[in-house]
């Protein structure tokens, strides 16, 4: 049996009632479990079946459906190596999730961008900032109801004016 | 400055100051700037430090200075045509960034990519690879003293990039590489550019050694310097020479070969000590294999003779043109190619290459349309520069753009 046969029989035993799905595409394999659980879950998997490698944190945005956020965890054992995929779907009305810093302090950063590109809370992270836009930056790029370009230029006189009509996601 | 600005500013110093030990608020402590337009943080990277005399209490970077949204922007764009912003990620490693969503996008895809192009991107990725260490090795020394090194290796690295205008017709933004093989086959007189520069290269990184390796000022400012051990290297994610430089036997090419790394010679230097000086040993020995690896990967292009570069699958790679004026359904394959792009199965991959700062990570996931539904770069620079504020911890301020310099980043890697 392979590492990640056994990975998969482990997490359906021990984690049965938040483990939602296990899709498999092009090799690569995901798990698909309940938000509130991932702390629980991963730590399983990092101490439990030596996933101590977290190569990639990242979200994407499923807008307009329900569910709409999910987030990414790449985890890798680095005896094989071999990959695994786990999934969290975040609803859309005042996503959040715990943070993995404790777990994976590489998460840091990567959480950061959570909460600054998809304004995901990261509950339990010490220092949740905006990381890439600046600070007073209104609205969560990476979302797709974020539009892209095209907007009316923002003058000192029009500021509010524009503001108003903006269709950007407001918290 | 307006009342409302003068707020803005204190709020924004106040989100910083959980950052900073009791000590800075007493003023025992000082808090600095250094950068975003520092010459010694390669690029728009802004440190904020906090002082005790000279030594450093905390390090925090800051970064976003350069951040283009291209992960939004691919969004918008087809899949071929989503490839032109990955040259401008990282600027030091545009083939390594072109291969990596390639081969995302041939995972999603199910495409299989001939041969002769496999082997014509490790050439280049490693050629690039070359071209980017020794950029690195030009701006690290100039930080530390070294001030010569910087214009020999930027010398050096125009005939690489003479190779890739050679091929490319651009040296720098070149998007060469395209999902399915490549954009076309090497032109004549590639092989013996290539072969030029593997002969001319070895003698002058010996005088590159001999100027730092045993310098008496270059081991007082990297020896000891910046110390990393493995076990915590690999907890905050550090990949490519930064880790390797801590002793860790990790590269992706030995251990998820891709685009046919498994077939080629070669060894993955290793440091000990984790400080500065190992880090850049292992990229000084590195360059050594790249070399070892584009001689081999040539002997084998000879090897194979011609072939097609690019997948014959219609779909994903537009039909050659000489075959547009004859057939009809390479017109229709050609226009639909062009202005709709092709539609990618619903799902999602992650691939991960060794580019010359660590692993580049593509996620790529397709929604049934012509666009990628969200396109993510897990960029080596952004993970391994979150090390700094440790690594920096209890040394002088000087020897924070040694440890800067030694991790090297590419803003544009970092920010996207």
């Amino acid at each position: 049996m392979s590492h990640l046969e056994t990975t998969l029989a482990a997490l359906q035993d021990k984690f049965g009632d938040v483990l939602e799905q296990v899709v498999e595409f092009r090799g690569e394999t995901t798990v698909v479990i309940h938000a509130a659980a991932n702390l629980a879950v991963l730590q399983f998997l990092k101490e439990t079946l030596g996933y101590t490698f977290l190569a990639d944190l990242t979200a994407y945005d499923d807008w307009p459906e329900e569910p709409r956020f999910k987030v990414i965890y790449q985890l890798r054992n680095l005896f094989g190596p071999v990959s695994l995929r786990v999934k969290c779907p975040l609803a859309g009305d005042a996503p959040q999730i715990a943070s993995v810093t404790g777990l994976y302090p590489a998460a840091n950063w990567p959480e950061r961008e959570l909460f600054d590109m998809f304004g995901l809370q990261i509950t339990g992270h010490p220092d949740l900032r905006r990381i890439l836009m600046p600070s007073d930056w209104q609205g969560h790029p990476l979302r797709k109801d974020y539009p892209l370009g095209y907007e009316e230029v923002q003058f000192t006189f029009n500021f509010d004016d524009i503001d108003k009509k903006k269709p950007y996601a407001k918290e | 400055m307006t009342a409302q600005d003068t707020q803005l500013l204190e709020a924004t110093i106040d989100e910083l100051k959980h950052l900073f030990s009791p000590r800075a608020q007493t003023g025992e402590t000082m808090v600095l700037n250094m950068g975003p337009q520092h010459p010694s943080t390669h690029g728009v990277l802004r440190l904020i430090v906090e002082l005790d005399g000279e030594i450093i209490v905390n390090a925090v970077p800051d970064i976003g200075y350069l951040h283009t949204g291209i992960e939004k922007n691919m969004e918008a764009k087809t899949f071929t045509k989503a490839l032109v912003m990955t040259d401008r990620l990282d600027y030091l490693n545009n083939m390594g960034n072109n291969l990596a969503y390639c081969l995302a996008v041939e995972k999603l895809m199910g495409v299989e990519v001939p041969e002769r192009a496999q082997v014509i991107r490790v050439i280049l990725a490693e050629l690039q690879r070359i071209a980017s260490h020794l950029v690195w090795l030009g701006t690290h020394a100039n930080d530390l003293a070294v001030q010569s090194m910087l214009f020999y290796c930027v010398r050096d690295r125009e005939y690489i990039l003479n190779i890739f205008e050679l091929i490319a017709g651009q040296r720098m933004m070149t998007s060469f590489m395209r999902p399915g093989g490549l954009w076309r086959d090497v032109p004549a007189g590639f092989e013996e550019a290539v072969r030029a520069f593997l002969d001319y290269l070895p003698a002058r990184l010996d005088d590159y050694e001999r100027l730092t390796k045993n310098n008496p000022i270059w081991l007082d400012r990297t020896k000891g310097i910046g110390v990393i051990d493995g076990p915590t290297a690999l907890a905050m994610g550090l990949t490519g020479g930064s880790l390797r430089g801590s002793g860790v036997n990790w590269d992706i090419r030995k251990a998820m070969p891709y685009s046919g790394y498994e077939q080629y010679q070669f060894d993955v230097p290793l440091g000990s000590a984790g400080d500065v000086y190992d880090r850049y040993w292992v990229r000084m020995l590195e360059l050594r294999q790249s070399l070892r690896l584009v001689d081999q990967a040539l002997a084998k292009l000879k090897r194979l003779g011609p072939g097609p570069v690019i997948t014959a699958d219609r779909k994903v790679a537009p039909p050659p043109r000489a075959e547009i004026g004859v057939s009809m359904e390479a017109l229709i394959h050609h226009f639909k190619f062009w202005t709709e792009g092709f539609p990618a199965p619903a799902g999602e991959v992650y691939v991960a290459t060794e580019s010359p700062r660590g692993e580049l990570g593509v996620f790529l996931r397709g929604n049934g349309g012509p666009k990628p539904h969200r396109v993510h770069f897990r960029t080596p620079s952004f993970i391994n520069l979150q090390s700094t504020s440790l690594m920096s911890k209890d040394h002088y301020i000087a020897d924070v753009v040694a440890i800067v310099g030694s991790i090297d980043i590419v803003l544009g890697d970092v920010d996207r």
